[in-house]
């Protein structure tokens, strides 16, 4: 019986460390790429092991392409040029891709694996982006499901950005995920105050990071950011505002409006921000005060559902329809929303309606 | 020569009359959640009969000469699954490195079929059917292509799906599952073409 049971051991373990010798062998010889160039914008070359994605790769040599789904290839926000080596799409990347795209050589990096000597293009404020070790300052309810997290910058200790911007927040390895994980918030702190990142999350109800956030994270606990990154920051223009923001979408609107009354800006901004009932609501005091600090700022918060116990007197209905009956005609204005993507659409056709042209229009959408 | 024979007649019994899809019911998940478009259930089909003629030839060494020489032939699931895995995965391994075309059109769906279950079927069947070394290469490729045989033929079936009115409810899966079941029927007209244990 106990020899029957050893044998059976031994048969199993034999068969395990044989298989798992042959896997070595073939990771060190047919896995091994050996070390690969990549040449970017045809200046800077790393010399790098290859074998991993792209995405992976850079990461480790220190340059952030922002991914919000962290290298699963479900995002599609990792797009690089890859003007030489990158061989052929993978069936992977095509449905992420245009064609428009596919004609410019641009590649999805976590998907291609660096295999040899690459040529790649990134845009040159990419390598602004850096990993900021931060810590939790404070953690303050702004509503039932919105938490502000402001996190305090120490290695760099300070970050240069634009209002408007987003970082990608690291989720570490807990419950609900055994891989750290990237996803991207909006900052709300004014880009002058330089050593701190104040961010505003919506619980979403399994989502991994909001979930993280909401749940486990501590005042005191270390955080790890990277960024900043995005195009969505305001444009030195001479034109009107009006900017429309729901739930968090409320961070890099802040954010904006931070930097225009640190400024003294004089152009006219009109800010409406949707939500379902009062509860909803957040930071009025501080849109009130920016009223009175700001040339011509007005701040239009609009329900969609207000509560008999809301005693609410503002604007009432969807923002698209508030939106819609309080501003006549646009034409010189430009636009900044930040929202659900359904919330953004219905948007950008009722601004497109008022005049405001489609390349004044900026949006940053929840994917 | 009546031992050439014997392969032969399961070779073809596995494709027509005891198609391991059809009759068993084995593999039916990526059966159902790849056979969408003609070209990757193809692709699917193809790698699926390469592996489950290599795995049962291999896995038919490991319980010969490994299980039964030490009484172990309780460890074949375990001893089995193993096999697979890692074969699947040297396979892509190999496959990425040295052939690009054939890892766009085979490679991206081996680590898919690590997890079928009609690819550890095969192997089951054989120990049970208790075939020689021969016999069970061909039960295996056999399996491999009956299975790609009626992925295609399902996948040939939904492209023309997508154009016709469906009842609400029945969409997706419940129809997919129900043209299978008219498949099988079909294929039982086989029966008694050949008989094999």
């Amino acid at each position: 019986m106990i020899s029957s049971l050893i044998v059976s051991v031994l048969i199993i373990t034999l068969i395990s460390v044989v298989l798992a010798l042959l896997m070595v062998i073939a990771d060190a010889t047919v896995g091994n790429y050996g070390i690969a160039k990549i040449t970017i914008n045809k200046d800077k070359v790393l010399e790098v092991e290859g074998g991993l994605p792209l995405l992976k790769t850079l990461n480790l040599e220190g340059i952030f392409i922002p991914s919000a789904c962290g290298g699963r290839g479900s995002c599609g926000l990792c797009k690089v040029k890859v003007l030489q080596g990158g061989g052929n799409y993978l069936p992977t990347e095509l449905p992420l891709l245009t064609e428009e795209e596919r004609k410019q050589l641009i590649r999805i990096s976590c998907q291609v694996k660096v295999k040899n000597d690459l040529e790649i293009e990134i845009p040159e404020e990419l390598f602004s982006v850096k990993q900021f070790t931060t810590k939790v300052e404070s953690i303050v309810d702004l509503t039932h499901d919105i938490k502000q997290v402001r996190l305090k910058l120490i290695d760099p200790p300070t970050i240069e950005m634009k209002a408007g911007q987003f970082i990608q927040f690291e989720v570490p390895e807990y419950e609900l995920t055994d891989e750290p994980v990237y996803r991207a918030y909006s900052m709300a702190s004014s880009p002058s105050e330089t050593d701190c990142v104040e961010l505003e999350i919506r619980l979403v109800p399994n989502g991994i990071c909001t979930t993280y956030v909401h749940q486990h994270l501590k005042e005191g606990e270390e955080v790890t950011i990277n960024g900043p990154y995005g195009e969505f920051f305001l444009r030195d223009t001479q034109r009107d505002l009006i900017l429309i923001a729901g739930g968090s979408g409320m961070a890099p609107i802040k954010s904006i409006l931070l930097d225009m009354a640190e400024k003294q800006n004089p152009r006219k901004a009109r800010y409406f921000f949707g939500a379902r009932s009062k509860r909803d609501l957040f930071l009025l005091d501080e849109m009130k005060e920016l009223e009175s600090k700001m040339v011509d700022f007005k701040f239009i918060p609009a329900l969609s559902e207000p509560q008999k116990e809301d005693d609410w007197d503002g604007e009432v209905g969807l923002i698209t329809e508030v939106v819609n009956r309080l501003v006549e005609s646009a034409p010189n204005a430009e636009a900044y929303l930040c929202g659900s993507p359904g919330m953004i659409d219905a948007c950008i056709k009722v601004l497109t309606d008022l005049g405001v042209p489609e390349e004044h229009i900026y949006y940053d959408k929840f994917a | 020569m009546g031992n050439l024979l014997f392969p032969l007649a399961v070779f073809f019994a596995a494709i027509f009359t005891n198609n391991i899809l059809l009759t068993n019911y084995l593999g039916m998940c990526s059966f159902l959640s790849v056979s969408k478009e003609l070209e990757t259930s193809a692709g699917l089909g193809i790698a699926v009969t390469f592996v489950m003629a290599v795995t049962t030839a291999l896995n038919w060494l490991a319980y010969e000469y490994l299980l039964v020489p030490f009484n172990l032939e309780y460890l074949r699931f375990i001893v089995f699954i193993i096999v697979i895995a890692a074969f699947v995965q040297l396979i892509e391994m190999i496959i990425e490195r040295y052939s690009e075309g054939l890892y766009f059109s085979l490679g991206i769906f081996l680590p898919l079929i690590t997890v079928n279950c009609a690819i550890l079927g095969a192997s089951l069947f054989m120990v049970i059917r208790e075939y020689s070394f021969m016999t069970s290469f061909f039960f295996g490729l056999g399996s491999g292509l009956g299975w790609l045989m009626a992925i295609m033929a399902m996948a040939g079936i939904r492209v023309r799906l997508k154009t016709a009115k469906i009842p609400y409810g029945l969409e997706g899966a419940g129809i997919a599952l129900i043209i299978a079941g008219f498949m099988a029927m079909a294929f039982m007209g086989f029966n008694g073409m050949i008989t094999i244990s």
